[in-house]
């Protein structure tokens, strides 16, 4: 076998290979492309352009609509503040949950983790609904009530809307935090109390470290959406809790101001980016610090 | 009063080239009053005589009592889409409907005409049905978003029994254009309290708003609608509820945003908070008031004597309907006397048909929820047309909601 022979052989398996990557990317990559790179371009372009008379969007070129964001300054400090208040909540409740699921559940642990996707089985919508009736006038405060303390107000306020994103995000937040969790190596663990630490000490500095990229990608998993929240709010939140995704549909649908609408959007993409990032950066940076101390 | 004479002023009054005074001088107290002395009790009752047909409808002439049946020989498909308002349909009445004509009716309910419009503005909305108020017909009929109706195929509707004043927006271009739609029922916006919780005496938007803020704060909900909430708040100032003028809006604005805090929801869909007494004031339609009054009869009906706004509601149909035929059945259905009293039975608004009034109940006639005085609508107001695209109050709403 000459070294051209070789050479032309390995160039057309190199080529088919390479057709058929094509081949089986080709789906996703033209999903992708029309579903979320076109939508993103019009986006961009209607958020220089103007208001149509009757609403809608007129061509034009103008940063006007970019300069209104800071008139919806509220909705995106809220959003943040909820969202990351949220996401914190989220960890503070998922942590434990996944710890029992991933080392104390023993025989239960397959029908208790079912139970956590058991909500996802009904609609989002219906179980936000749900509480509605939950946290209405005839729901916890009643109870309370007759509990001989004064009756509280929940719904449509922030606490109401916690509520709602806590319940309804958790599951994203339990199952990476689970598969971390599961994953320890369990020797370390003993190794540490061998080595005198105790049940604290070991949490603090084995269990912890070694469990934060769950953690990490968790946090991840449920900031980025809840950033987007809209339902939520507009159910448990009465229009007065308000997020940007709230603030978006009345701009594009009660005064259909396409541009600034687009504007918000673009904004809150940045905005998300630009929080992601700065997360990431922080995240791995501890990550590779431990890393070291660890050796 | 001609009605081409009214509908002229009517005109006049949506391009803003006369003032509501102007229109109401002229046309005497409103429309309403108009339709209240006609159902009045006791008062020269509409004879529910047949009249005669239109020449573009069949003549058919069914007596006003009987029954509806679907058109002979015409396939109505499966399915039929209907954009309406929250609580406004007897669900047997569309129940029915699916068991005579086989075709399911799906609804969508909307908060807003201005979010009917900004889907439809979109086009290709799937919708065959739309219900919408009195002032958004400038636009629809300009933008060709609903067509004209082939009165042939509404063999049930009789315009002429009609009260022509609440009739009139429907007719596009304004004053003889052809009918684009017909009264579904009217009211009023005015607000619902709960006299078990509200002891002090509710009268006027002056009184609404400012025990928002005071005695009965957190128990206060307003719509989330541009329309009706920036207008009551205008009315507060003692402004028209139509007005778009900056320094008016403004001070609107700023009264909303002062109550905000108070609120315990911006909701079109009030009914929940108020049968579980989450809310025990809210901004509210004469449909509504009926229903929740139905179902607890401490609850009232307040019209602002200071001012707020009279409506009517129309069946129209969306141009390019891929259901053209079911949605026209489902309209001749709805113009059907006996169907619509029966529907009116659920939704508590009054009727504009004089033959559909005749067959209501005194109970229902002598309803004050679904009939008002007269002397309590003088100071309201029809929208106007200008209000669905204008700008600046659209915009007002957003950064209030988002305030």
């Amino acid at each position: 076998m000459t070294a051209t022979a070789s050479g032309r052989h390995g160039e057309s398996r190199q080529w088919r290979r390479r057709a058929a990557t094509a081949l089986f990317l080709a789906p996703s990559s033209a999903w992708y492309f029309l579903l979320l790179v076109v939508p993103l371009g019009i986006l961009l372009v209607f958020s220089f352009g103007e208001r149509a008379p009757e609403g809608g969007y007129a061509a034009g070129l103008t940063i006007d609509n970019y300069l209104r964001l800071p008139t919806r300054s509220t909705a995106f400090v809220n959003t943040l503040t909820l969202a990351g208040a949220g996401t914190i909540l989220c960890v503070l409740v998922g942590y434990p949950l996944a710890y029992y699921l991933a080392t104390r559940a023993g025989a239960r642990k397959t029908l208790l983790l079912v139970l956590v996707i058991v909500p996802f089985w009904t609609s989002f919508l219906i179980r936000t609904y749900a509480w509605l009736t939950i946290l209405g006038n005839t729901g916890i405060p009643s109870l309370v009530e007759a509990l001989g303390f004064e009756k509280p107000v929940f719904l449509n306020t922030p606490p109401a809307v916690m509520i709602g994103i806590v319940y309804n995000y958790l599951p994203l937040m339990v199952f990476p935090l689970y598969v971390s969790l599961e994953r320890l190596d369990k020797r370390l663990l003993e190794a540490s109390k061998d080595l005198g630490a105790g049940r604290w000490r070991t949490f603090a500095q084995v269990t912890l470290p070694l469990t934060l990229p769950g953690v990490l990608s968790g946090i991840i998993l449920v900031f980025i959406p809840i950033m987007g929240e809209y339902l939520i709010p507009a159910l448990l939140g009465g229009g007065k809790v308000f997020f940007v995704g709230n603030a978006l549909v009345d701009t594009f649908l009660q005064s259909r101001n396409w541009p600034f609408g687009s504007a918000m959007a673009v904004g809150l993409i940045l905005f998300v980016l630009v929080a992601v990032a700065l997360y990431l950066r922080v995240g791995t940076r501890g990550r590779v610090e431990r890393e070291v101390s660890l050796v | 009063m001609e009605q081409s004479e009214f509908a002229k002023l009517y005109r006049a009054l949506q391009r803003g080239n006369i003032s509501r005074r102007q229109f109401l001088l002229a046309t005497g107290l409103g429309a309403a009053s108009a339709v209240l002395a006609a159902c009045a009790p006791g008062a020269a009752a509409p004879t529910a005589k047949p009249t005669a047909a239109p020449t573009a409808a069949p003549s058919v002439a069914p007596t006003i009592a009987a029954d509806w049946t679907p058109p002979a020989g015409v396939n109505l498909g499966k399915e039929l889409y209907v954009t309406t308002w929250p609580n406004y349909h007897d669900p047997k009445t569309l129940e029915r409907f699916t068991q005579l004509t086989g075709v399911k009716v799906n609804l969508t309910i909307f908060g807003s005409n201005e979010e009917m419009l900004a889907k439809l503005l979109v086009g290709n909305t799937g919708w065959d049905v739309l219900v919408p108020t009195n002032y958004t017909f400038e636009t629809y009929g300009s933008k060709k978003i609903i067509e004209p109706l082939d009165l042939a195929k509404l063999p049930h509707l009789d315009p002429s029994r009609y009260d022509q004043r609440l009739l009139s927006p429907a007719h596009y271009p304004a004053g003889s254009g052809p009918l684009h739609g017909f009264n579904k029922d009217w009211g009023t916006t005015g607000y619902v309290i709960n006299t078990k919780h509200v002891k002090k005496p509710m009268a006027t938007w002056k009184d609404f708003f400012d025990l928002a803020r005071t005695d009965y704060s957190g128990k206060v909900t307003i719509h989330d609608y541009q329309l009706t909430s920036i207008g009551n708040a205008l009315v507060y100032h003692g402004f028209s509820f139509n007005s778009v003028k900056a320094d008016e809006l403004a001070k609107a604005e700023k009264l909303l945003i002062e109550v905000k805090k108070h609120l315990f929801a911006i909701t079109s869909d009030y009914q929940p908070p108020m049968k579980n007494e989450d809310a025990w004031i809210a901004m509210g339609w004469t449909n509504d008031a009926a229903q929740l009054h139905k179902g607890n009869t401490d609850i009232q009906y307040v019209i602002g004597s200071d001012g707020g706004e009279i409506w009517s509601d129309f069946y129209t149909v969306v141009a390019g309907s891929k259901n053209r035929e079911a949605a026209y059945a489902f309209l001749d259905y709805m113009a059907t006397p006996s169907v619509a009293v029966k529907d009116a039975d659920f939704h508590g608004a009054p009727l504009v048909d004089s033959a559909m009034i005749a067959l209501q109940s005194a109970e229902t006639k002598n309803n004050k929820i679904t009939y008002p005085d007269a002397t309590s609508m003088t100071k309201l107001e029809f929208g106007t047309a200008e209000l669905l695209t204008n700008q600046d109050r659209a915009e007002l709403w957003a950064r209030f909601k988002s305030a």
